[in-house]
């Protein structure tokens, strides 16, 4: 490489690259790094041999240490279950008064409940268990089936109006139009009387007439004065939450149709503690009794 | 060696490692055997060894008392529990800007050494030059001075070579695996986990660290040593930018010396030569193997032990010292054109350099000084925003931390204001004494609550009031305001 230019300002020889007159200076390497170098290529020839590397057509290299990360992932899972065993074996067995009273159970079983509610109820409740029309929201004080532990823990077990557990909460609401129970305009005047109850209605008259439908066709759920019964998962009717709208259209729709809301029977899907670690994050949201 | 510098002068056959001609497409590390030297520049650089060394080695062991439950370990980074401890300052993972302070001020101080003093960081206080120059001191105990280290090196294989290898490769272990343990002693309690080490019950992240610092100290201080710096470090580069005609540097002063030649040969020719008797003292004693005759360069970590040789040189032919001596290149310049060479180290460079860095250093200090012991945090839900109760209220959820700096336990009283009508409930709390939720926390802990807070809804002009957290010791101090909003239904 004799004809290789020497740079006339450091003396050194050039790559022979030039860019507008700039000269890449040859600076020899270290040695020492091309043996790094060399190295590193070693190593990754026993990494090949050690660790899960090269594709093949359907499967690839397992590697003699049998390293995967799918089974370090496996392997962490049953750490952490091993960790958990203490904890879960206590919520097992402790009642839910006992579960909400005991800070350390308290916090595992919140944690516990926080994840299996995003895994299992965020689908219909929502992400933050606010609720949709038709599901109810969580997070308030007004409860179709009770706000207690123990009615919560029995609506998740056994759900509502499903067919496959015998337990499930029931009750049906007659469709009042459709059955042909009442008239039309007898519909109008229950919704009426209805809207009266939050002071929205419009035409006392027809409130009136409501109020006798309601004493002959409505208390005996909802209620004398429309405050609702847990017993039915009738909701009360004199305030503001409304399962499904609380605006004149959709409630003569409930009264003419009926509404019939349904949940599975989550204890035939989820062991028990995940129930009671449910029960007690349900519990928590804010509406608890 | 026929050629004699000078009498009593030692003539080194000897030439720089990064020579031009020496070059190749791979360069193999020519060993550098440098030589004993004395003078002012060695001194310093022995107590700045001593030092730096020392605070390194004794810090973990330093004890500061900070009450019961908290660790008395001066200095530790104690990770579980995530705190920095600095003797009376103690921090917080969300203080962590302190640490960025730090940080920047380290930075913003090299630029100022640098644009100052030049590269006295890579000379002196460098962990790499620190270490390398044990080492080499080690080196130089065990197998002798420079001749000595040269003969060894090229003697074959013998009892006597092998037991000197022998010797000075275990001390070079033993210091190198006292850096990686002195390591280890930042993160965990000093004598506990030192008693933990030699039962063999310490935990395995302590072994492995030890075990990695231990080879990188042994290799790199060991074998590497200029290596490092040449090829490894950053630094050199950044420095090239850093430093202007102002900036100290070790120079030859090429005036002075030029044309080089020693006594006996301008004797013998009466040839007319310079003050350099072309002895390579300074060569033969650069830990980096370079001739600072050739200018300037990269590889010269400014370490002035060539200005120590020269010097020495200088007193026994009778020439004045500071043939090689710090100096500037505008310092220099003005030299050579007759005016007083004057070091100038305050300039309008150094002066913003420094500016920076004294700005930086009162912020963290101001920041310390007035750093509340209690500090509260408000997380307001997001899903749902809010939630409508069958009275018609409005309710907001809040994740309220309360954060207890002080080392005694403290209970705190909470007003939520801005909110008519406002009621608090904590979740988990049943124990309301008196109606008024007590919060109590541990101290130097972090404690979250979970908040309702519930607000008629004539309360609410619009759909977003503006609300504060008013939380107060119940023993008194000042309370501390945390500004959040409370959400309703669009009007």
């Amino acid at each position: 490489m004799a004809d290789r230019p020497i740079d006339s300002h450091s003396g050194q020889e050039t790559t022979g690259h030039e860019w507008d007159g700039i000269r890449e200076l040859d600076t020899p390497l270290p040695r020492w790094w091309k043996w790094v170098f060399y190295a590193t290529i070693v190593w990754s020839i026993g990494y090949w041999i050690a660790m899960p590397s090269w594709p093949m057509v359907s499967t690839f290299t397992k590697g003699v240490l049998g390293y995967s990360s799918r089974g370090a992932v496996m392997d962490d899972i049953a750490e952490a279950r091993a960790a958990q065993s203490g904890l879960l074996s206590r919520i097992e067995q402790a009642s839910l008064e006992q579960i909400r009273t005991d800070p350390a159970l308290l916090e595992f079983a919140l944690a516990g409940g926080r994840s299996a509610f995003a895994v299992n109820c965020v689908q219909c409740h929502g992400s933050g268990a606010a609720g949709n029309v038709g599901y109810p929201n969580l997070n308030d004080d007004e409860w179709l089936w009770g706000g207690s532990l123990q009615a919560i823990q029995h609506s998740i077990t056994h759900g509502i109006r499903n067919e496959t557990d015998e337990d499930a909460r029931v009750s049906d609401m007659p469709a009042f139009l459709r059955d042909e129970v009442l008239t039309s305009a007898q519909v109008n005047d229950v919704t009426e009387y209805v809207l009266s109850l939050t002071n929205q209605a419009e035409d006392r008259a027809s409130a009136a007439r409501g109020q006798a439908i309601f004493a002959e066709n409505c208390v005996s759920c909802h209620g004398d004065g429309g405050q609702g019964n847990a017993e039915f998962g009738a909701p009360a009717l004199n305030n503001g939450i409304w399962l499904y709208g609380g605006d004149r259209e959709t409630i003569r729709e409930t009264v003419a149709y009926s509404r019939r809301g349904v949940m599975p029977a989550w204890g035939q899907i989820i062991d028990e503690a995940t129930v009671k670690k449910l029960t007690i994050y349900v519990h928590s949201l804010g509406g608890g009794q | 060696m026929d050629d004699i510098a000078a009498p009593d002068v030692e003539n080194y056959d000897v030439a720089a490692v990064n020579k031009k001609e020496k070059r190749s497409l791979y360069q193999a590390r020519i060993k550098i055997f440098p030589r004993r030297v004395h003078g002012v520049f060695r001194n310093l650089k022995w107590w700045v060894m001593l030092v730096t060394l020392g605070i390194y080695y004794i810090t973990p062991w330093l004890r500061w008392d900070r009450g019961a439950d908290l660790p008395d370990q001066a200095v530790l980074i104690d990770f579980p529990a995530r705190r920095f401890y600095f003797f009376f300052i103690e921090i917080w993972p969300q203080e962590f800007f302190f640490i960025t302070g730090l940080l920047i001020m380290a930075g913003v101080g090299l630029f100022l050494t640098t644009s100052a003093v030049g590269r006295a960081w890579c000379g002196y206080s460098c962990p790499q030059t620190v270490w390398t120059d044990l080492f080499i001191a080690v080196e130089r105990f065990v197998e002798g001075d420079r001749n000595a280290r040269m003969r060894l090196d090229k003697a074959p294989l013998s009892v006597g070579k092998i037991s000197k290898r022998a010797l000075k490769f275990a001390i070079w272990l033993i210091i190198a695996l006292c850096t990686g343990g002195a390591w280890v002693f930042y993160f965990a309690d000093a004598p506990t986990l030192a008693a933990q080490l030699v039962q063999f019950d310490a935990p395995m992240a302590a072994y492995i660290t030890m075990a990695i610092l231990t080879f990188t100290t042994f290799l790199l201080g060991g074998f590497a040593r200029e290596q490092v710096c040449t090829y490894m470090c950053p630094w050199p580069r950044i420095m090239g930018a850093m430093m202007d005609e102002d900036s100290l540097t070790v120079t030859y002063r090429t005036g002075r010396g030029e044309p080089r030649g020693s006594l006996k040969k301008g004797a013998e020719t009466g040839a007319k030569f310079g003050d350099c008797v072309d002895c390579n003292a300074c060569v033969a004693v650069c830990p980096m193997g370079i001739d600072i005759r050739d200018g300037q360069q990269l590889e010269c970590i400014t370490c002035a032990l060539c200005i120590d040789a020269c010097n020495e040189v200088m007193d026994k032919v009778g020439r004045p010292r500071g043939l090689i001596g710090y100096a500037s290149l505008a310092g220099e310049a003005r030299t050579e054109s007759g005016e007083p060479s004057k070091v100038r180290i305050v300039r309008p460079r150094t002066l913003i350099y420094f500016s920076i860095w004294a700005l930086v250093g009162l912020i963290i200090l101001y920041g310390l000084i007035t750093r509340p012991d209690l500090d509260i945090n408000v997380l307001r839900d997001r899903n749902p925003l809010f939630v409508a109760l069958s009275d018609g209220s409005i309710r907001n959820g809040y994740t309220f931390k309360i954060l207890n700096k002080s080392h005694e336990p403290r209970a705190f009283t909470l007003d939520v204001r801005g909110l008519p009508g406002a009621t608090v409930d904590v979740v988990g709390s049943e124990d309301l004494s008196g109606g008024t939720p007590i919060f109590s926390v541990r101290p130097d802990r972090l404690k979250s609550f979970r908040l309702l807070v519930s607000a008629p809804r004539t309360s609410l002009p619009s759909d977003s009031v503006d609300i504060q957290f008013v939380v107060t010791n119940i023993n008194g101090g000042d309370p501390a305001t945390y500004d959040s909003v409370f959400r309703g239904p669009a009007k």
